[in-house]
């Protein structure tokens, strides 16, 4: 069932600057979407025209079968988990919670109900009587949390939630917030830079690039199909190689006049291309392995459950992971590009073929 | 930061000296003075001086005109506060809300502060003048006959008028800064939580202006009290028989025009308590409660 609906949405500033171009796609109820993006790729720009906070220059927004265009944020039915958190230092925990329910005409006892509730859900409880500044970071985001939650919203909106945070908190927290948003089952859209959080948390991953959609899809889809050269090297760290080569459409890719190996499918195309590989998927083969390409490695990169092999296939960089169980090749060290992982992108457009 | 430690007494107190020496010289050698003369009976051609202990102060005390001259002091403060505190809210607030051509709105609403309060006065004298004053024709149209100078009430609406618009750009200035440094995204939540804006400024951005404010109510009161003279000199035009004054224009005329110089000094004493107690009141009380980090 369709909850949210974006039709041709785009955002044009005062100044002329064309923020986010023409976007259309739809949200499932209960979905949980992350929009992932560079900065100043236009995804807090989505996310606030969902908000209500920035105007719709063009396109039908709709949330729960309305069109919400004109409509006021606090009107939308909805909720919003800021960045820096945005509470208001003058308020109690339990104010700040209960502020936006005052508004709508709740009566006491609901509220204190309502608040209670969010506040044993996200172990609040013993924080109710103190101000924001007396919290910690992680507190202070759960209290940010709290007050979505406890409007029971059609819509919860989260824009960078966790990037104020330390990297151990922010893995914390992204759990908690996922498990939250399955048991309340609330639709939800998350804005972050992060490939990670992206990866981790979403049901459908939207990458943006440039006030563009690249690609909507599964976390899986959107990492092992990129749809394009810009999600292959966004999402990912390392991200997926790029090693620029040759098609000639006789199902053989050339990485150099004298090397070939076997392309991965048939594409109506001939000319240069990127050959896509993520580095996982390189093998370590004995030279005697029929497509044994030989790698010059330079150095090693230990990351402790596997380690990151930078090297050159040719003349083009190539970064191979293998699990830390695996021995640090020496001497003559040949790869496989096995044919299954490959993907053949277009050079000039960035386009996968 | 790394502490800088003097070896010997003598170049730290070279460093001080001259600001010492302006404070002593223009701040307590007076006071102290003002202090001694209170118990004083001055003779008023300088022939000598007669202890009388606290009997300038019991004079005042019971004098009424003393009385009335502090019972429109307090009215005139409350009324020059209020309206130059709101007025210059009400301005900051919209102000705020301005995009394009933001800097000149704010530099236009800024220049009155250049006018210092003596020239204001006279620019108060010129509006409010009974033959040709702008404001006075105005008010005619309604059948209000304004004489400023000579009618006690229509004086003292000219003085706090013009004591109220002369202190509203500094009013401005700190409410406008106050209200930029409040996170947009506070507002924004506030925008989520409750659709009213009258709401919304009232329940999260005047809580928030609240430490500007509380400091602009302070600093208020002591202009309204000490720095307005010269506007109520101008205006009254040196004839204080019938006019409202203020206390401290009262020093002045007592001191100086009835050369009751004991008088004069206890009443600057009593003002001296007042701005220490205001002063204790901003420090101890507000500073602490306000601050919300």
């Amino acid at each position: 069932m369709v909850h949210v609906s974006l039709e041709s949405i785009s955002k044009v500033y005062p100044n002329g600057v064309r923020a986010v171009q023409p976007t259309s796609f739809n949200i499932e109820k209960g979905e949980f979407i992350v929009l992932v993006g560079p900065s100043g790729c236009g995804k807090s720009t989505l996310l606030r025209m969902m908000a209500g906070l920035e105007e719709i220059t063009e396109g039908d927004l709709s949330i729960a079968g309305r069109v919400v265009n004109d409509i006021d944020p606090a009107e939308r039915d909805i909720a919003m988990v800021f960045q820096n958190y945005a509470l208001y230092p003058h308020m109690t925990v339990y104010n700040n919670m209960a502020y936006g329910l005052r508004n709508r005409g709740m009566g006491k006892t609901e509220i204190d109900k309502a608040v209670k509730e969010a506040a044993t859900m996200l172990n609040l409880t013993e924080y109710l009587e103190r101000r924001p500044s007396q919290l910690s970071g992680g507190q202070r985001q759960r209290v940010a949390m709290g007050r979505a939650i406890v409007r029971s919203p059609s819509l919860f909106l989260f824009d960078e939630p966790l990037s104020n945070l330390d990297a151990k908190l922010r893995g914390q927290m992204r759990i908690e917030i996922k498990a939250l948003q399955r048991r309340l089952g609330v639709t939800s859209v998350y804005v972050t830079h992060d490939q990670v959080e992206a990866m981790t948390m979403a049901d459908r991953i939207i990458v943006l690039n440039g006030g563009r959609i690249e690609q909507i899809g599964t976390p899986a889809e959107v990492y092992h199909q990129p749809a394009s050269t810009f999600v292959a090297s966004f999402m990912g760290a390392p991200p997926m190689n790029l090693l620029p080569a040759r098609y000639n459409g006789n199902g053989r890719v050339h990485l150099s006049e004298t090397v070939h190996i076997e392309a991965p499918g048939q594409a109506n195309y001939s000319g240069d291309i990127r050959l896509g590989v993520r580095p996982e998927n390189v093998g370590i083969v004995g030279a005697s392995h029929p497509d044994a390409l030989r790698f010059d490695l330079e150095f090693v990169e230990e990351l402790g459950a596997g380690r990151l092999l930078h090297g050159k296939v040719g003349e083009s960089g190539l970064i191979v992971h293998i699990p830390h169980t695996d021995p640090i090749p020496s001497d003559e060290v040949y790869v496989d590009l096995p044919k299954s992982a490959l993907l053949m992108f277009d050079p000039a457009t960035g386009a996968r073929l | 930061m790394k502490r800088a430690g003097f070896n010997q007494l003598g170049l730290p107190v070279m460093l001080l000296l001259p600001q010492l020496i302006i404070i002593a010289v223009f701040f307590y050698w007076p006071a102290v003075f003002a202090i001694y003369s209170s118990f004083y009976l001055q003779d008023p051609f300088g022939f000598g001086s007669t202890f009388v202990a606290l009997e300038n102060y019991t004079g005042l005390l019971s004098s009424a005109e003393y009385r009335k001259v502090a019972v429109f002091t307090v009215v005139f403060s409350l009324l020059v506060t209020f309206l130059s505190l709101s007025i210059a809210l009400l301005l900051a607030v919209k102000a705020d809300k301005v995009i394009r051509g933001a800097r000149t709105y704010r530099t236009l609403l800024m220049w009155v502060y250049a006018v210092a309060p003596p020239v204001a006065g006279f620019m108060g004298v010129m509006m409010f003048n009974q033959g040709t004053g702008p404001i006075t024709e105005f008010l005619a149209l309604f059948g209000w006959e304004f004489k400023l100078g000579v009618n006690f009430n229509d004086t003292a609406l000219a003085m706090v008028v013009v004591a109220a618009w002369n202190q509203i750009p500094v009013n401005f200035i700190f409410f406008l800064s106050g209200l930029q440094s409040i996170p947009q995204s506070v507002k924004e939540a506030a925008m989520i939580d409750n659709r009213s804006g009258v709401r919304r400024f009232w329940d999260v951005t005047f809580p928030l202006l609240a430490p500007t404010a509380f400091f602009l109510l302070v600093i208020n009161i002591t202009y309204s009290l000490f720095d307005t003279f010269g506007t109520v000199d101008t205006l009254v035009k040196g004839e204080p028989g019938n006019n409202p004054m203020t206390l401290v224009y009262k020093v002045y005329v007592d001191g100086f025009r009835g050369n009751d110089l004991g008088g004069s000094s206890a009443q600057s004493v009593i003002l001296m308590v007042l701005v220490l107690l205001l002063t204790v009141f901003q420090f101890r009380l507000i500073d602490r409660r306000i601050h919300y980090t």
